[in-house]
């Protein structure tokens, strides 16, 4: 029957169900032509174009520049790395391949400096912390409000290639801990490196002695799908080939009448293409050839989705709310809108208050200090007037001296003139003089007092005639 | 290009990305086999096509529809056909599952009967947008939910074809109204109903006068003029943008004509062939919707359309989702929330188109 969708709205669950029942094959009774979808939807990537990141993990020197360049048969611009790097750092180049009509925009992450410190304990965190960025820049852009996910570059890391040293013995503890932090965040395809070292027997026990310790310390390594008819086969007998043993070179060697790459040692020659030497072949078929759309869509839909389900439930949000039932994002979002809010207000009160009481503790101190200078400058000022009048007195006395002073001066010359007149010559002034102590003693005091009335004369008032002049009529 | 617009394309080939230098390859490193691993991952999943057709009763919706897929898309009675024109319009939906050479494709039709049958039609177009936006807001639940499911059920309306009744004139006050509208939420392709009523000059004049009306009224129908990404893009769209509005006929009958069996209808004058592109446009119908244009139109669907209405969506803050109803907080009456696609494509230019953006 088919389902009735009455305005304005209809139920979510009831409407899927009823869709789900109506869904039945249709038989078509002539040629429509929608088999072009396939190639409608490949038009379109190839418009696009391909993405492809892909991050390499391992010691320095291990080879991971080499096979990278024989991976995409080219020679992408790198130098040998320094061993003395003090933290490892991962650098990232991103290249454009043309092959036919396919672009491909390949990125490759190196690790540099990894395994080269003394002490390891760091050396996966910035890994860790690379993917978990990439990871974070794509959720940023997909919760945007006006976002262009179409037009972005992805840079999420896709696959991980592990760089095994070829001891022949077993897993180092730097990779067995950096595998474990990596699995879940990436899709890890541990290879050896340097594979020309290790003879053939040595290989395989090496082989199942690091997958027997990859599966005990329970690192989940990505496995090549099996669920498509058409490629199940190949990918399950190259499940059991992990990790693919690899050697990798640029030189070229002549092998009867053909170039091919291979390391030339006074032993023999490595081929690299050669299958009896080295898995190369049956790694860059699972990569690039079989597997590399499978490995994208595995990021996106489940390394991806674990990170944002993780980050967003951290931030606060959930599907189910208090009594389970379903929540959605809005409302979490309008739930911690309404908490912020109200915290931004209340902390506002708060800061209000606070300036409130501040500035009243403060106008109180400045009062209590303007009393004080207050009290001092009246106190200053009494202090001056007294002092002041004290001055006055002392003035006072001093002019009333000076008065008696000059009196007390007039009269003794008069006196002195007189008795000039009396005795009649200066000799016998002086001889009497000698002879009349008293008389003498008179003029001494005299002269002496003419000198200091003539200093005092100075700041007495003015006009006044001197000793000289004294007597004369 | 209307500045104003989401982006120049929904699918361009310029990312934004960092400076990448063009390397040489010395040999065959095997990357186009890529193209092979897409196809074989989207035979597995399928495709999802979602159409609805739009139009008055009696224009031959369903017929086309069944003529499209070639099967009977209806399983009871076609609707409206011997049944009493309903009072409100109901939109009917209905999914099925084809598949052809390996590929498989889950159509839903939706119809709308009694559609423009009322006597007063005013606002007959709320509950064909509320429709649409119900689908979109289906797919934004999804989308932000924490735990996602791999695959998100696309139910989005990816194409609406509206039947223009063959009046021979121009387009209708009610064609115009709907038509502005649809074409900001959903992709349009305006066809001529029951052009076997119009003789060939007849059709042609329509049709300009169609395309005049459209221009006056900056419809923008599909395909847009402002997603062609290349030259060659344009090339091709320019010549379909040219013969829309297709004039149509849709038959789900056979007959014998000069030994082959065709779909046709008969007359006392004539067979009309479907398939005959001398007799109508049928095949440049069927082309544009299912054989060169399906995955473009659900692109632009899925970057323009749903994009629009989700950030406007987002911007709202004032209306609860979940729940069995619109639940809106704002003091406006309830109601189907009127499209709030991209209504800012030429707005300058419209002079009477003002009034869903009093609800916002």
């Amino acid at each position: 029957m088919p389902t009735k969708t009455t305005c304005p709205s209809s139920q979510v669950s009831d409407d899927e169900q009823k869709k789900r029942e109506n869904t039945r094959s249709l038989t078509m009774s002539g040629h429509v032509g929608f088999e072009s979808l396939p190639d409608q939807l490949v038009n379109r990537s190839i418009q696009q174009g391909f993405c492809f990141n892909i991050l390499c993990v391992g010691e320095t020197g291990i080879g991971k520049s080499t096979l990278i360049d024989t991976l995409f048969n080219t020679n992408f611009a790198d130098h040998e790395s320094s061993h003395f790097f003090p933290h490892v750092r991962l650098k990232a180049q991103t290249y454009e391949l043309h092959e036919s009509n396919v672009r491909l925009k390949l990125t490759i992450v190196n690790t540099v400096g990894f395994g080269d410190q003394i002490n390891k304990e760091e050396s996966y965190q910035p890994v860790v912390d690379y993917i978990d960025a990439q990871f974070e820049a794509y959720l940023q852009e997909e919760l945007k409000i006006k976002r262009s996910l179409f037009n972005y570059h992805d840079s999420r890391i896709h696959v991980c290639l592990y760089f095994i040293s070829p001891t022949g013995h077993s897993l180092k503890t730097l990779d067995l801990l950096t595998m474990k932090s990596l699995d879940s965040k990436v899709n890890i395809i541990p290879v050896i490196a340097k594979a020309d070292i290790i003879s053939k027997a040595e290989l395989q026990k090496f082989k199942i002695k690091l997958m027997s310790e990859l599966v005990s310390s329970g690192v989940q390594i990505y496995q090549f799908p099996t669920d498509d008819e058409t490629i199940a086969k190949i990918n399950a007998s190259m499940n059991g080939h992990l990790p693919f043993a690899v050697v990798g070179s640029m030189d070229e060697v002549k092998i009867g009448n053909k170039m091919v790459k291979a390391r030339q040692y006074p032993w023999g020659v490595v081929q690299v293409e050669n299958e009896n030497h080295s898995d190369f072949v049956k790694l860059r078929e699972m990569l690039i050839c079989t597997n590399m759309e499978d490995l994208r869509e595995q990021t996106h839909t489940r390394h991806y989705e674990l990170y944002r389900r993780c980050k967003l439930e951290e931030m606060g949000f959930t599907d189910v709310g208090p009594e389970n039932k379903p929540l959605s994002l809005q409302e979490t979002y309008e739930a911690k809108r309404h908490e912020f809010y109200g915290e931004r207000q209340r902390k506002e009160e708060e800061m209000k208050q606070m300036f409130v009481q501040r500035v009243k503790e403060k106008k109180a101190i400045l009062k209590e200090a303007e009393r004080e200078l207050q009290a001092k400058f009246e106190h200053l000022k009494r202090v001056h007037q007294e002092e002041r009048m004290k001055l006055e007195e002392k003035r006072r006395l001093l002019e009333e001296e000076i008065i008696a002073f000059s009196k007390k001066k007039a009269t003794s010359e008069i006196y002195q003139n007189q008795s000039y007149m009396a005795s009649g010559s200066n000799l016998k002034k002086d001889k009497d003089r000698k002879k009349d102590p008293g008389y003498r003693f008179e003029l001494l005091c005299f002269d002496v007092r003419a000198c200091e009335i003539n200093g005092g004369r100075k700041d007495a008032e003015e006009g006044r005639e001197g000793p000289c002049t004294m007597g004369w009529p | 290009m209307d500045p104003l617009r989401q982006s120049p394309s929904p699918c361009s080939s310029r990312p934004s990305s960092p400076k990448t230098p063009p390397c040489e390859m010395h040999g065959y490193v095997g990357i186009e086999d890529v193209l092979d691993q897409l196809k074989i991952k989207a035979m597995k999943m399928g495709f999802e096509f979602n159409i609805m057709v739009v139009g008055q009763s009696g224009l031959g919706k369903s017929t086309m529809v069944s003529t499209l897929f070639k099967s009977k898309v209806w399983k009871c009675t076609l609707p409206g056909r011997g049944m009493p024109i309903p009072q409100t319009l109901q939109l009917k939906s209905v999914t099925h599952v084809i598949e052809e050479k390996g590929v498989k494709l889950k159509l839903t039709v939706t119809d709308t009967p009694g559609f423009g049958d009322q006597i007063n039609n005013d606002k007959c177009w709320d509950p064909i947008l509320g429709y649409i936006n119900e689908q979109y807001e289906r797919y934004l639940q999804e989308e932000i939910l924490i735990t996602r499911q791999r695959h998100i059920p696309d139910t989005r309306v990816h194409c609406c074809v509206y039947f223009v009744p063959p009046t021979g004139h121009c387009l209708r006050p009610l064609d115009i109204e709907l038509l502005q509208r649809l074409c900001r939420t959903v992709n349009v392709v305006p066809v001529i109903a029951r052009a076997d009523s119009l003789t060939l000059e007849e059709r042609e004049a329509f049709r300009r006068r169609i395309q005049h009306n459209l221009r006056t009224h900056c419809i923008e129908v599909y395909p847009q003029k402002c997603f062609d990404e290349d030259i060659n893009d344009r090339i091709l769209n320019s010549k379909i943008r040219d013969r829309i509005p297709f004039a149509v006929v849709g038959s789900d009958q056979e007959y014998l004509v000069n030994g082959r069996c065709v779909l046709g209808r008969k007359t006392k004058w004539g067979i009309i062939e479907v398939e005959n592109m001398a007799h109508c446009e049928f095949l440049l119908l069927r082309d544009l919707l299912i054989r060169s244009h399906l995955q473009d139109l659900k692109d632009i669907t899925h970057n323009v359309h749903y994009e629009n209405y989700r950030v406007c969506r987002l911007n709202e803050s004032h209306v609860l989702p979940r729940g069995p109803c619109w639940v809106n907080l704002a003091p406006t009456p309830p109601g189907p929330p009127v499209a709030p696609g991209p209504s800012k494509v030429c707005r300058q230019a419209r002079e009477d188109s003002d009034d869903d953006e009093d609800d916002y």
